[in-house]
């Protein structure tokens, strides 16, 4: 089980997450808690929920950076999930069977009927993804709404994921990242998008778009400042403004 | 990453056990111990008591005891499970070998033999399972597998010294332990040298993809409360802290016990005895601190996205 | 090493993908935040399985923010009231007990029956977050007192008055950018998150589109900021200067729209140049009351109102009177172009740069006027002409709290509007567009009840408490010249208050001024905590006794939540609310609607599920009390209940004037008519079976330029929300002002007092002007050298969070955020705490750096702070023990002026709080307990709240079994 698929299937289900518009608002992370908390790894446990180190199991967690100083500094929101790698580590370490890569679509699960709470998945995933409710034991993750995204009995328009489904921002992205041809990797693409810690190998399947240049200029052909106006006759608007200026 | 006690236990116990059944299931045959059943039953009961509690101990991390059985499954790619299917099978050739020589008297080299290997493949497998892991640069060091044989070999060496002490005397065992030790501490300084002044393997410009903008400072976590891998992943001891630990693992765990394990060459059994009691004692507590420090100056990649600049 | 290579045939488990979400799913409108965004609530066993957004809703079109998503747990919240209180102990004590509806409508109905039959003024109606303004404002009315308002004077009324004011619609729900055509967005201040997802949906697409570049205005680089392609990391208070000299720039190189200003502002009106004439500073108009412009194509002098002049926007004409004027544009100009408000005077105060400031009026003007849109849709303007096409300025921007909770910020605000109408850029393609029912006049003709023959015992008043006062004859004030309303709006102090100054509310209560009252009825205000400037003066005054009579100085308090707020402590008399998806409510086009510029629409609340505890909705209580005491709206000629099917009842068979209700959609008695018509029975089954709101288009050639917009306007009288079609002219030069200028100048029938007159003269500015916030003018600016803001963060923006376990966990404290480079000066390290001080006092907060701040300004996320005890939080939760509130620094008064007069920390025109005003100095406090000050003693749980678990397994039973594990 924990072997990964002899056979993958080319589809490769995954986010693609752009940096450029994502506004930090943690709507997918609360959307993806409220969903996933009664699906199929339900529930998505809090403890202390009103004290004072309230901490539960959530599948999506927003980070905000700030990069660079002073006048080339920037903000940067960055939400952070499950990159449901090609090479996933945590689910070859996993001593019982209980972490798998889905043949199908390359989603990586948790069958948590088969799962000890080792967690030595969540220290073979450098990116954080897995999260373990100390109160079932076992671990949990990011399942990539696996139970909306073939749910047939949603509508078409809304089998995506819900961090995808509620972003207000359109900062995210769901698709098939095995097709080249697909809308997800035309934009990776067309964006540059980049993989997290490549150089830990894991090939991740989710991509981020890097935040656009800015535009420093703005617009095509802006000068730098404008010119006092220059009359074209002695009257009107602009001869009077050029009066007046030059009273001064 | 967080030292949990019962895993740092149960390195530490059964790397001792399986130090010291390796070195009886293969000295033993070889003739250079003591053959007496009373030895056999007390030196195997040490051996195997000290990897069956922590064995026991280290069911302890986990969420789910009961169906900790689930962990033989997936030896084809887990370390964690090679390590139980080993620890497991270790204990089929030693109970033969023990049976023989306590109940019969009869010392089979084949189960020796087949048990010392299987002690080493577990301690290989142990050694494994953080060697692989990637996200933990400081763990995925070329040291770290040597350093556990070397070190369980140093623990079941002083503790089977001290049993010669009552059951006679080896002083070639003694001079083993001393050169283990020797081994250990090189490799253990050795490593420590090596975390103190590699590269690191990624940082949060890595692991936002965001470094070529600038240098990348966590402004706001995900939650303003300790999560899950923050507790688990984000600890990291204070620099000041870890070098005095160091110095201290370094003094116990090593100095002293090579030197006390060098006193039977100079005085009697009595103080020979105590020397190598204490020789032992230290020993293992050294390897205590030794692994607390080896998981509190662990640094996990997902720190990277924590604040944390470099690992 | 783990063997990857190593792959083999997985026995994966079966799982089941397709199991319906709910036995059952209702739509309703969201209200964790002020945005009334449309929702899908999945239930499944009578419990709330998911919320997700309503994918055909005008506002959030199927997107859901962070508070919207995280309804569940506000709706399960154990910090939910269960029943009916009546205190128990001393006032602030928290001692209560539980009574039934019928004795706590009783005892209501005893104290406000003997106030209205003697002085209705005695009940103060304040409500907060309030989406029902429709209801309480009538309410008011009906019941006699002027003495009502909601949370709009704390807020943001800055941003609504200025827009009314000048363009006859403002920021957030009065107006939008043009998200699909904009290529240069501005956005200018802090806490920008009003209009939550449309503002995410639009920068979404603004940012996909890629060709538009976002400007943002701020001195902090958070949320929004963090993705502009340029931060303008400006000082607070400053925005006017910037932007006046950004106006200055654009004026010396003639890159203004003159065609625009001619055509659809008052630019070229003429105004009266005479030194002391009661009508100095006037428009010149006809004997029909048109005003006057000068035509340069006939060279003569005529009304407005012909289409086909050339009106001239410079020069002194001669009136026929033998007087003086000079058109607006004139006067503002040269305003604008005074030395004080030139690139290189306003840099240093404004923290920008010449070469930036310059560069920015370089590219609006690039933008404005060398990348035009045009829409291919022909138009008639309201003079009848035709045009082929909709030509617009791609420029468009926004500005909310930032702007707007300064003592400058009417006038900012105003020099905001002045810019986009010098850009020619008002509801054309690309730039800033009116949402529905604005434009509106400007202002609208409402104009407030509560003078002195307003008010009589047992009777309505003959309008509504709030609107907009055009001279000071329509001020609420004695002959003396005194306040009449207890907030003090509509007075010399704030004139133009058109949201009220709930601010002020318990100060002037306790203090008797300007007339003592009875009662004190709130409804979801935490006047006690995050919404007061200086909440513990605001707790004292509600539990000081008047040591003659040892009763309490505010007699009543009547309070109004669904939950344990900190406010409940403070009340005599509590009535507990529902949560939102257990209500009826209505988004009206009265009150707030949900319009946007393409379309006019209003939306319903309908119950999701049932109470399970003895609460009722404030609307359903207020119809009941006002049953109760007769009120003539509220009962029949029988004198039984009008509504005795309570709020929903009302929401259909309640009309303002004929064929206008609360509600536009499927009016007609068959549900044939929008905007005005007969009552529809079926009204409310319409809108559930809609999903809970009704939107109509406006048509094609309405949708831009729609304040001359002949088609639009007379769309906009067949759907009521205008009542005439007449062009709506864009205010460049404020006449309303200048009259509250005259009256301190010593003309007309009502005058400010002497102690007014001064600061009337000075800031009722008809053009636009920059002044230095009051606050920073008052103190030494050495003693305060920082300014300190707060900003909600969009996870709880207008939310009222802190019960809510999801949420809490993403803000469960806050920091003081300090810029390293200022930090390192005062030897301040990240984790310090620190001690913020301001000429109000002190609190103990803990000090985080950071770069993307103005050197000059500290700051924090508002309203984290919560008092220990309340919501149902441990004790020792992180929001009392580390978090803390700015507001116990903030003082609700400005210091002393020099006659000992202390006005209130408000923009002198409308009240506004001025919250942003705030200077501060910080140092480094000795170590000790890591704990914010001040803290206050814990409030106990009001009764039979239930206890909160220590685990939270919400969902646990909606788990579908994984259906075989494969092994």
């Amino acid at each position: 089980m924990t072997s990964l698929p002899e056979h993958p299937s080319a589809k490769r289900l995954g986010l693609v997450i752009d940096l450029d518009i994502c506004v930090g608002c943690h709507a997918c992370a609360v959307n993806c808690k409220e969903w996933n908390t009664g699906g199929i790894a339900a529930p998505l446990t809090d403890l202390e929920p009103y004290g004072a180190g309230p901490d539960g199991v959530w599948f999506n967690r927003v980070h905000t950076y700030e990069v660079g100083e002073g006048a080339t500094g920037r903000t940067v929101h960055f939400p952070r999930s499950c990159l449901h790698c090609a090479e996933p580590a945590c689910v070859t370490v996993c001593p019982t069977g209980a972490s798998y890569k889905r043949s199908e679509d390359g989603i990586v699960l948790v069958n948590e009927d088969l799962c000890i709470g080792c967690k030595l998945c969540s220290w073979a995933c450098p990116y954080g993804a897995r999260e373990f409710d100390e109160d079932a034991g076992v671990m949990k993750k990011c399942t990539l709404c696996v139970d909306r995204i073939y749910n047939t009995t949603f509508d078409p328009e809304d089998r995506a994921p819900a961090c995808v489904a509620t972003c207000p921002a359109s900062a995210r992205h769901f698709g098939d990242l095995g097709d080249p041809d697909s809308a997800v990797s035309r934009l990776v693409a067309e964006r540059e998008g980049y993989d997290l810690m490549p150089e830990m190998g894991y090939s991740p399947t989710n991509k981020y778009l890097p935040p656009r240049p800015r535009k420093q200029g703005g617009c095509s052909s802006a000068p730098v400042e404008l010119n006092p106006a220059v009359p074209g006759q002695p009257g009107g608007l602009l001869g009077w403004l050029d009066r007046l200026l030059s009273q001064q | 990453m967080y030292p949990s006690l019962s895993v740092i236990f149960f390195t530490t116990a059964s790397g001792a056990g399986y130090g010291l059944l390796a070195l009886l299931c293969l000295l033993v045959p070889l003739g250079s111990l003591p053959r007496t059943p009373l030895f056999g039953f007390i030196a195997l009961a040490i051996a195997l008591g000290a990897i069956t509690a922590g064995l026991l101990s280290s069911l302890l991390h986990l969420g789910q005891k009961k169906r900790a059985w689930r962990a033989f499954s997936q030896w084809r790619t887990s370390w964690l499970s090679r390590e139980g299917v080993a620890a497991v099978a270790t204990y089929v050739p030693a109970a033969l070998f023990g049976i023989a020589w306590i109940f019969f008297g009869r010392i089979e080299p084949i189960a020796g033999l087949a048990a010392a290997l299987l002690a080493v493949v577990t301690v290989v497998c142990t050694a494994m399972i953080y060697r692989s892991l990637k996200p933990i640069p400081r763990w995925h060091n070329p040291l770290v597998v040597p350093t556990y044989l070397a070190l369980a070999l140093m623990s079941g060496s002083l503790w089977l010294a001290l049993l010669l002490a009552f059951f006679g005397p080896r002083p070639e065992v003694n001079v083993l332990a001393a050169a283990s030790i020797v081994v250990g501490a090189g490799l253990k300084i050795t490593y420590w040298r090596s975390i103190d002044t590699e590269q690191p393997t990624s940082t949060a410009g890595t692991a936002t993809g965001l470094g070529s903008l600038g240098a990348v400072r966590l402004f706001e976590a995900p939650h303003t409360s300790e999560n899950y891998l923050l507790k688990e992943m984000g600890f990291v001891v204070a620099r000041k802290h870890a070098t005095k630990l160091r110095r201290i693992a370094l003094i116990v765990g090593f100095a002293l016990p090579f030197l006390l394990s060098l006193v039977p060459f100079l005085f009697s059994s009595g103080v020979a005895i105590l020397a190598l009691l204490l020789a032992a004692s230290l020993g293992t507590a050294g390897i205590f601190v030794e692994r607390w420090l080896f998981f509190a100056e662990a640094r996990h990649a997902v720190t990277l996205y924590y604040g944390a600049s470099a690992v | 090493m783990t063997d990857v290579a190593h792959r083999q045939p997985s026995g994966e488990p079966t799982l089941k993908l397709s199991e319906p979400s709910a036995d059952r799913t209702a739509f309703t409108t969201c209200y964790m935040c002020a945005c009334r965004c449309g929702i899908k609530v999945h239930l499944k066993d009578g419990r709330i399985r998911y919320i997700e957004g309503n994918r055909d809703h005008p506002v959030n079109k199927g997107v859901l923010c962070a508070k919207g998503s995280a309804g569940i747990m506000s709706h399960y919240s154990p910090a939910r009231l269960q029943k009916p209180l009546r205190r128990a102990g001393p006032r602030g004590s928290g001692i209560y007990e539980e009574i039934s509806w019928d004795e706590a409508l009783t005892t209501a109905t005893g104290w406000l029956s003997a106030i209205r039959q003697t002085d209705p003024r005695r009940l103060a109606f304040f409500t907060g977050r309030d989406q029902s303004q429709a209801l309480t404002s009538w309410w008011a009315s009906q019941f006699g007192t002027p003495n009502y308002a909601a949370h709009g004077g704390f807020c943001s009324v800055n941003m609504a008055a200025a827009g009314l004011y000048s363009i006859g619609g403002s920021f957030w729900e009065f107006g939008e950018p043009d998200w699909e055509h904009a290529k240069y967005f501005m956005m200018f201040g802090v806490a920008e998150d009003h209009d939550s997802n449309p503002i995410k949906i639009g920068l979404g697409k603004l940012k996909t589109r890629g060709d538009a570049k976002f400007v943002s205005v701020n001195p902090i680089r958070t949320g929004y900021s963090a993705i502009a392609d340029e931060w303008i990391g400006i000082r607070p208070g400053t925005d006017g200067l910037f932007v006046m000299a950004l106006i200055q720039e654009l004026l010396r190189a003639g890159k203004i729209d003159e065609e625009y200003l001619r055509r659809y502002t008052n630019a070229a009106w003429l105004v009266i140049q005479q030194d002391g004439a009661p009508d100095d500073g006037l428009f010149a108009r006809d004997a029909n009351g048109q005003a006057l412009v000068f035509d340069e194509t006939s060279q003569t002098i005529t009304a407005v109102d012909h289409a086909g002049i050339t009106p001239q926007l410079a020069g002194k004409v001669m009136l026929a009177d033998g007087r003086t004027a000079v058109p607006a544009f004139h006067l503002v100009a040269k305003r604008c172009l005074e030395p004080r408000y030139a690139a290189d005077a306003v840099a240093e105060a404004t923290g920008i740069g010449v070469a930036v400031i310059k560069r920015i009026a370089a590219e609006l003007a690039e933008v404005a006027f060398e990348q035009t849109i045009e829409i291919d849709q022909p138009w008639t303007d309201w003079a009848g002409r035709r045009h082929d096409k909709m030509v617009g300025r791609p420029v468009s921007m926004h500005a909310m709290r930032g702007i707007s909770a300064h003592s400058n910020g009417f006038h900012t605000c105003r020099a905001i509007h002045i810019l986009q109408m010098m850009l020619g850029a008002v509801d054309t393609p690309g730039s800033f567009r009116y949402k529905p029912p604005f434009p509106r006049p400007t202002p609208p003709p409402i104009k407030p009840a509560g003078r002195a023959a307003d008010i009589t015992p047992g009777k309505p008043m003959p309008g509504p408490p709030l609107g907009f006062p055009t001279s000071p004859e329509d001020l609420l004030v004695d002959p003396d010249g005194s306040p009449r309303r207890l907030d003090g709006a509509y007075s010399w102090g704030a004139p133009l208050a058109a949201h009220g100054m709930m601010h002020t509310v318990i100060r002037n209560a306790w203090a008797g001024t300007p007339h003592k009252i009875d009662t004190l009825m709130m409804f979801m205000a935490n006047m006690s905590w995050n919404s007061s400037m200086n909440p513990g003066d605001a707790m004292r005054m509600l539990t000081d006794k008047d040591p003659e009579t040892g009763e309490y100085r505010i007699p009543h308090v009547i309070y109004s939540d669904a939950y344990a707020s900190e406010m409940v402590a403070y009340a005599d008399l509590i009535f507990p609310d529902t949560t939102y998806l257990e209500r009826w409510d209505c988004i009206s086009l009265l009150d707030r609607p949900i319009c946007d510029a393409n379309g006019v629409a209003d939306a319903i609340r309908k119950p999701v599920v049932a109470p399970d505890r003895d609460v009722r909705p404030f609307q359903d209580v207020l119809i009941e009390l006002g049953a109760r005491l007769g009120l003539p709206g509220l009962v029949k000629e029988d004198g039984s209940p009008r509504y005795p099917g309570f709020y929903p009842d009302y929401l259909i068979h309640h009309e303002r004037k004929p064929g206008v209700g609360m509600l536009a959609g499927w009016r007609g008695t068959a549900g044939e008519k929008s905007g005005v018509g007969a009552i529809n029975e079926g009204q409310l089954e319409a809108y559930a079976d809609n999903g809970c709101f009704w939107r109509e288009e406006i048509p094609a050639g309405a949708r831009y330029f729609k304040h001359a917009n002949r088609e639009y306007l007379e769309w906009a009288v067949g759907m009521g929300l205008i009542d005439k079609p007449t062009p709506i002219v864009l205010q460049l030069y404020s006449e309303v002002l200048q009259k509250f200028r005259l009256a301190a100048q010593g003309h007309g029938e009502v005058q400010p007092p002497e102690e007014h007159r001064a600061r009337v003269a000075a800031y009722f500015d008809p053009l636009p002007l920059w002044y230095m916030p009051f606050e920073e003018a008052a103190i030494e600016s050495d003693a305060f050298p920082l300014h300190a803001l707060t900003q909600r963060p969009m996870a709880m923006y207008h939310s009222w969070g802190s019960q809510n376990a999801w949420l809490r966990q993403i803000h469960g404290e806050n920091s003081l955020h300090i810029h390293h480079q200022t930090a390192a000066r005062l030897n301040i390290a990240d984790g310090d705490w620190v001690a913020v001080t301001s000429h109000h006092g002190r609190i103990k907060a803990r000090a985080k750096l950071m770069d993307g701040v103005n050197p000059h300004t500290v700051w924090t996320w508002n309203a984290i702070g919560k008092r220990s005890g309340a919501w149902n939080l441990a004790a020792k939760a992180g929001e009392s023990q580390k978090g803390f509130l700015l507001n116990h620094v903030i003082s609700d008064l400005l210091p002393e002026r020099s006659d000992g007069h202390r006005y209130g920390n408000s923009d002198p025109i409308t009240g506004q709080a001025a919250w942003y005003d705030l200077r501060v100095r910080i140092e480094k406090v000795a170590p000790g307990p890591e704990l914010s000050e001040p803290q206050f003693s814990a409030v106990p749980l009001p009764p039979h709240l239930p206890k909160r678990p220590d685990v939270l397994r919400y969902g646990a039973g909606f788990r579908t079994p994984t259906g075989g594990s494969g092994q």
